[in-house]
C-alpha cells in the first residue's frame, strides 16, 4: 500500500503544481517539488534492508477485475533498482534543475511534466499488471514529448519531441500487441502468474510473435540499433531532463523490461540472439559515431545508446544461464552476465548523470557545447574538470571508478562464452568479444575527446559568447554527490552487490540458489585476459586518439541520406503526403457528401446485414393498436420534416427542426418513458438557442445549384435510409436472436439502491461509459471554447519557426 | 446588440427560479422517479441561457461570477474522483454504496455515493453547456 502511494504521490503533487504556483514565487517552486522526490527516495530505501533478505511486496487494489485490470503494485530487488535510481537521481536532478533553469522560465510547466513521469516511470517499474504497466510507459512516452519540446519555440526542440513520441509510442503499440498476446495465451495480464505459466507460454504458437513485439517495445524505448535515432534529437531538451530522462531513467525502462521478461522469454535461441545481436550492434555503432560529434550533448547522447547497448547485450548472453539445468561450474558463469548488466546499470547511471550536468554547467557558464569552440577552459572552471575528469574515466572503465569494475566484468562475461556450447555459438565466441573490444577502444577514445578537447587545448575567447567562470555552489554539488558515489562504488562494490543487486538478481532468475550465482566483485583479479584486454584497450585508444584526424575521414562514407535518420524522414514525409491525398479526396468540406457517406455505408452494412442473416420478420399480430392520436403526431412529424426541405432562411429551418424534436418527446410522453422525454426537450430546447446564436453569423441560405442527376441519387439515398430505419423499427420488436437483458436491470434497487432503471444504468451499471462521456463532453467544451477564443493569437507565429 | 424587452425580463426574473427549483429537484429526484444528472444539468444551464437571452452577458456575469469552466473541470473532477474513490475503500473501480441516514430536518433519508458522481455529470453539463454558448455569443460581439 505504501508503494501504490508512492507511485501516486508525485501525480498528486504535480496536479497541485498549477493550483499553488500562483501563491508561491516562481523560484521556490523547485524546492517544493524537491520534497517529493527525496521523501520517495527515503520511504523506498527503507526497504533495503527487508529486500535484500529475498522479501517481497505486493498489493492490489481492484480496478476493473471483469477484464483483469487490477493495479497491483510488486516490490522486489529489480524494482528496488529502479525505484532507488528513478527518486534519487530525480532528487539531483531537481536540485540541479533549481540553478540551471532561470525563473524567468514558466517553470511549474517544468515541474509538473518532471513530476508526471517520475510518477509514471515508478508506475512502470511497480506495477505487476502488464495493462495498467503499459499505460504507464506510455505516460512515460508522453512526459518526455512534453519535456523535449519544453523551449517550444524552437523548431528543432518540437522536431525531436515528435520523433520520439513517434518511435517510443509506436514500439509501446507492438509491446501492447505482444502483451494481449501473452494474455490469450494465459488468461493473465500478471507476470507473476505469466512467470508461473512459462511452460504453457512456451509451448504456445503465439510465443515468438509475442517475443518480437515486447522486445519491439523494449528497444524502441531503449534507444537501439536501428531505432537509436530518437535519442540524440531528444537533446533538444534541457539538460536536467536529458540527465534525467534519457539517461539516467526513461531510457532504462526497456533494459528493465527485458529483465523483468526473462524469466518468460528464455530458454529459446530467438531471445538470447536477438538481446545480444542487437545490444551489441548498439554498443559499437553508438561509440563509433559518439567520436565524431562536435556537440557535448550529442556525444553524451551516442554514448548513452552505446552503453545501453552494452547493458542490453549482457542480460541476452545472462539469459544463457536458463539454456541447461543448473550447474555450479556454467550458470554463474552466465548469471555474472546479468549480474554484470545491472550492476552497469547502476554505474552508468551515476557517471553518466555526472557528466551530463558537467555538459549542463560548460553551457551555461560558457555559452556553448560546440568542441570546434570549447578547450583550455581548466583554468576557469577547475570543480567542473573535476567532474568532467571522474565521469570519463569511469566511462572509459579506469580505475579507480566503478565503471572499470563493470567494464572489466563485461569482458569477463563475454570472454567465457566458449566454456560451453549452447545455440550452436559456433564462430559468435569469437567475434562477441572482439566486438566488445572495438566498442571498448572508441568508448575510450570519445571519453578521451570529452576531457581533453574541452578543458585543455588551446583557449579561444573570440569563440565564445560568454566570459567562462566556475558554476555557482548550488549546480555542482548533484554532479559532486553522483562522483563521490562513482568513486565508493569502486572501493565498496559489494555493499551495492549484496544490499541491491543481489535481491534484484532473484527477480531475473527466480530458480537459481542466490548464493551461489552472485559473484564476488573484486577491484583486482590478477594479470588475467580481462586485465589485458583493458590494458590494450588504453593503449589503442590513445593511438587513435592522437591519430584522430588521419582517419576520421571514415565518417565521411556515412553519408546523411543513407542513414536511418533519411529513412524516418522519408517515411514520415510520404506518410503525411499520402494520407493528406487521400484526406482531401473525400474530406472536401460539403457536408452533403459527408452525409452521404454515412447513408450509404449506413445502408450497405446494417440493410445487407438484416437481409443475409433474415432478420427482417413481420407479424403484424403483435403490434399494439395505433392511436389517432398517434396518427396525428406521425402526420406533423411527417408534414414538417417535408416542410423543412422548402425553408427559405436558417431560422424557419431552426424552429421547423425544434418542432420535429418536440413532437418526438411527445411520442416519449405517450409510450411512457418520461426521462428520455425530458430529455428530448430540455436538448431540444438548449440546441435551438445554441442554432439561432450561432446562424446569426452565418450569411443567408442560399437555393442549392445541383444536377438532376445529383438531386435523384440524393433522394434514393434518403428513401433508402429512411425505409430502412422504418424496418428496423418495425422488425426489432419480433426479434429474438439474443437474451433480453432487461430482466437483469429490474433488480436495479436490490443492487444499486435506486428504483428509476435508467438512472441505475447510467450512474451504477455502465457508469464507466458515463464517466468517459462526462470526460468527451468536457474535452469537447474545452475545443470548442479554444477554437474560438485562441484563434486570434495567430500573430505569435512569426516566432515560432527559429 | 442592445434589447430593451420589459416583459421577457419580468417573466425571467420569476422563471428562472422555477427552473432552477425544477432542476436541482430533477437533479435528486433522478434517484427513484424521473429526473437524473444529466437532465438536472441541462435544465439548470438553460436557466443560465434564458437569463442571458433576457440579460446582457455582464449583468449575468455580475450576479454569477462562475467561471463555468471551471465548474465543468470541477465536474468532472467529481465524476472521476468518485470513481477512483472507490478503489481506496478497497473495493473495484467505480463501485458505489448506499445507506439510510437520520438527518436532522429532512429524517430518515437515502444516501449515496451515486449522487456525489451525479452531481459531477450535472456540473460538467451546467459548465460545458454554457461555456459553449457563451463562446459563440461573445464571439460575435467582439466582431
Amino acid at each position: 500500500m505504501i508503494i501504490k502511494l508512492a507511485v501516486l504521490l508525485p501525480f498528486l503533487a504535480a496536479a497541485l503544481i498549477p493550483l499553488v504556483h500562483k501563491f508561491i514565487k516562481r523560484e521556490q517552486i523547485g524546492w517544493f517539488v524537491l520534497a517529493v522526490p527525496i521523501l520517495l527516495f527515503v520511504l523506498i530505501s527503507s526497504y533495503i534492508p527487508h529486500t535484500a533478505n529475498g522479501k517481497t511486496y505486493m498489493h492490489t487494489l481492484e480496478w476493473i477485475p471483469s477484464l483483469s485490470i487490477n493495479f497491483t503494485t510488486y516490490l522486489d530487488g529489480l524494482s528496488m533498482i529502479f525505484g532507488l535510481l528513478i527518486t534519487g537521481v530525480g532528487s539531483l536532478v531537481i536540485l540541479y534543475s533549481n540553478f540551471y533553469l532561470s525563473a524567468k522560465e514558466s517553470l511549474h510547466h517544468f515541474y509538473c511534466y518532471l513530476l508526471l513521469f517520475m510518477g509514471a516511470m515508478l508506475g512502470v517499474v511497480f506495477s505487476d499488471n502488464l495493462l495498467v504497466l503499459y499505460t504507464f510507459w506510455e505516460l512515460t512516452s508522453v512526459s518526455s514529448f512534453l519535456l523535449i519540446a519544453f523551449w517550444h519555440h524552437r523548431k528543432a526542440s518540437r522536431a525531436g519531441a515528435r520523433k520520439a513520441m513517434v518511435i517510443t509510442v509506436s514500439g509501446g503499440v507492438a509491446m501492447l500487441v505482444g502483451f494481449l498476446m501473452l494474455y490469450a495465451m494465459t488468461n493473465t495480464f500478471s507476470i507473476r502468474e505469466l512467470i508461473a505459466q512459462v511452460d504453457v507460454i512456451q509451448q504456445h504458437e503465439l510465443f515468438i510473435p509475442a517475443l518480437l513485439c515486447v522486445l519491439l517495445g523494449a528497444f524502441t524505448k531503449s534507444a537501439q540499433f536501428p531505432f537509436h535515432i530518437w535519442l540524440p534529437d531528444a537533446m533538444e531538451a534541457p539538460t536536467p531532463v536529458s540527465a534525467y530522462l534519457h539517461s539516467a531513467t526513461m531510457v532504462k525502462a526497456g533494459i528493465y523490461l527485458v529483465a523483468r521478461m526473462t524469466p518468460i522469454f528464455v530458454g529459446v535461441p530467438t531471445w538470447f540472439w536477438l538481446v545480444t545481436s542487437i545490444g551489441l550492434l548498439t554498443l559499437i555503432w553508438g561509440s563509433f559515431n559518439a567520436v565524431r560529434q562536435n556537440d557535448l550533448k550529442a556525444l553524451l547522447a551516442y554514448s548513452t545508446i552505446s552503453q545501453l547497448g552494452l547493458i542490453m547485450s549482457l542480460l541476452g548472453i545472462g539469459s544463457l544461464a536458463f539454456a541447461f539445468e543448473f550447474s555450479d561450474a556454467l550458470t554463474p558463469v552466465f548469471a555474472l552476465a546479468g549480474f554484470t548488466a545491472l550492476f552497469h546499470l547502476v554505474n552508468h547511471s551515476t557517471f553518466k548523470g555526472a557528466l551530463f550536468m558537467m555538459v549542463g554547467i560548460v553551457d551555461h557558464e560558457v555559452g556553448t557545447r560546440d568542441l570546434r569552440r570549447l578547450g583550455g577552459l581548466l583554468p576557469f572552471m577547475p570543480l567542473t574538470f573535476s567532474i568532467a575528469l571522474i565521469g570519463a574515466f569511469s566511462m572509459a572503465g579506469l580505475p579507480p571508478f566503478n565503471g572499470f569494475l563493470s567494464k572489466e566484468m563485461f569482458f569477463t562475461a563475454v570472454t567465457h562464452l566458449d566454456s560451453f556450447n549452447v545455440f550452436s555459438l559456433g564462430s559468435a565466441v569469437v567475434w562477441i568479444p572482439v566486438v566488445a573490444w572495438v566498442a571498448s577502444v572508441f568508448t575510450f577514445v570519445y571519453s578521451m575527446i570529452l576531457i581533453f578537447k574541452t578543458f585543455f587545448g588551446n583557449y579561444h575567447p573570440e569563440r565564445l559568447d560568454k566570459e567562462p567562470h566556475e558554476a555557482p555552489f548550488g549546480m555542482l554539488v548533484s554532479p559532486f554527490i553522483l562522483c563521490a558515489l562513482v568513486v565508493l562504488i569502486f572501493f565498496f562494490p559489494n555493499v551495492l552487490g549484496h544490499y541491491i543487486l543481489q535481491p534484484a538478481l532473484a527477480s531475473v532468475y527466480p530458480s537459481f540458489p542466490l548464493e551461489d550465482i552472485t559473484p564476488h566483485i573484486s577491484p583486482w583479479h590478477g594479470f588475467n585476459t580481462e586485465l589485458f584486454m583493458t590494458l590494450g584497450v588504453i593503449a589503442v585508444g590513445i593511438i587513435l586518439y592522437k591519430t584522430k584526424r588521419y582517419w576520421s575521414y571514415v565518417y565521411t562514407f556515412l553519408q546523411p541520406r543513407h542513414s536511418f535518420n533519411a529513412l524516418y524522414e522519408w517515411v514520415i514525409t510520404t506518410t503525411e503526403n499520402n494520407s493528406q491525398r487521400v484526406t482531401n479526396q473525400y474530406m472536401n468540406g460539403y457536408l452533403v457528401h459527408y452525409f452521404t457517406y454515412i447513408y450509404i455505408i449506413f445502408v450497405g452494412i446494417i440493410g445487407s446485414y438484416f437481409v443475409l442473416s433474415g432478420a427482417f420478420t413481420f407479424d403484424p399480430s403483435k403490434d399494439s393498436k395505433v392511436e389517432t392520436f398517434e396518427l396525428m403526431l406521425v402526420c406533423l412529424v411527417a408534414c414538417a420534416a417535408v416542410a423543412l426541405l422548402f425553408a427559405k432562411s436558417r431560422l424557419s429551418s431552426v424552429l421547423i427542426n425544434g418542432l420535429i424534436g418536440y413532437c418526438v418527446g411527445f411520442f416519449f410522453i405517450i409510450f411512457r418513458a418520461p426521462d428520455l422525454a425530458l430529455t428530448q426537450l430540455v436538448v431540444e430546447s438548449v440546441t435551438t438557442a445554441l442554432f439561432l446564436l450561432s446562424f446569426k453569423y452565418l450569411p443567408h441560405i442560399k437555393p442549392e445549384v445541383a444536377s438532376m442527376a445529383t438531386k435523384w441519387r440524393n433522394a434514393i439515398i434518403s428513401v433508402a435510409v429512411g425505409s430502412l430505419v422504418t424496418l428496423i423499427g418495425l422488425t426489432v420488436v419480433n426479434y429474438d436472436k439474443f437474451e433480453p437483458i432487461s430482466t437483469y436491470f429490474e433488480d436495479s434497487y436490490e443492487l444499486a439502491g435506486g428504483k428509476n432503471i435508467v438512472n441505475a444504468i447510467l450512474g451504477d451499471f455502465r457508469a464507466f461509459d458515463t464517466m468517459l462521456e462526462v470526460v468527451v463532453l468536457f474535452i469537447a467544451g474545452l475545443g470548442v471554447y479554444t477554437l474560438i477564443k485562441l484563434r486570434n493569437r495567430k500573430e505569435a507565429a512569426d516566432i515560432e519557426n527559429k | 446588440m442592445k434589447i430593451n424587452d420589459v416583459i421577457l425580463r419580468t417573466v425571467v426574473k420569476s422563471v428562472v427560479f422555477i427552473v432552477l427549483t425544477l432542476g436541482i429537484y430533477l437533479f435528486f429526484a433522478g434517484h427513484n422517479a424521473p429526473g437524473g444528472g444529466f437532465i438536472g444539468g441541462l435544465v439548470l444551464a438553460s436557466a443560465v441561457v434564458l437569463m442571458y437571452l433576457a440579460y446582457d452577458i455582464e449583468t449575468v456575469q455580475k450576479t454569477m461570477p462562475f467561471d463555468f469552466k471551471k465548474v465543468a473541470a470541477f465536474g468532472v473532477l467529481l465524476a472521476t474522483g468518485t470513481a477512483i474513490g472507490s478503489v481506496l475503500f478497497d473495493v473495484p473501480f467505480l463501485s458505489h454504496t448506499d445507506a439510510y441516514y437520520t438527518l436532522p430536518l429532512l429524517g430518515k433519508t437515502h444516501l449515496t455515493t451515486v449522487t456525489i458522481f451525479e452531481a459531477g455529470v450535472a456540473l460538467t453539463v451546467v459548465g460545458v453547456v454554457v461555456t459553449i454558448i457563451l463562446s459563440i455569443s461573445e464571439e460575435g460581439e467582439e466582431q
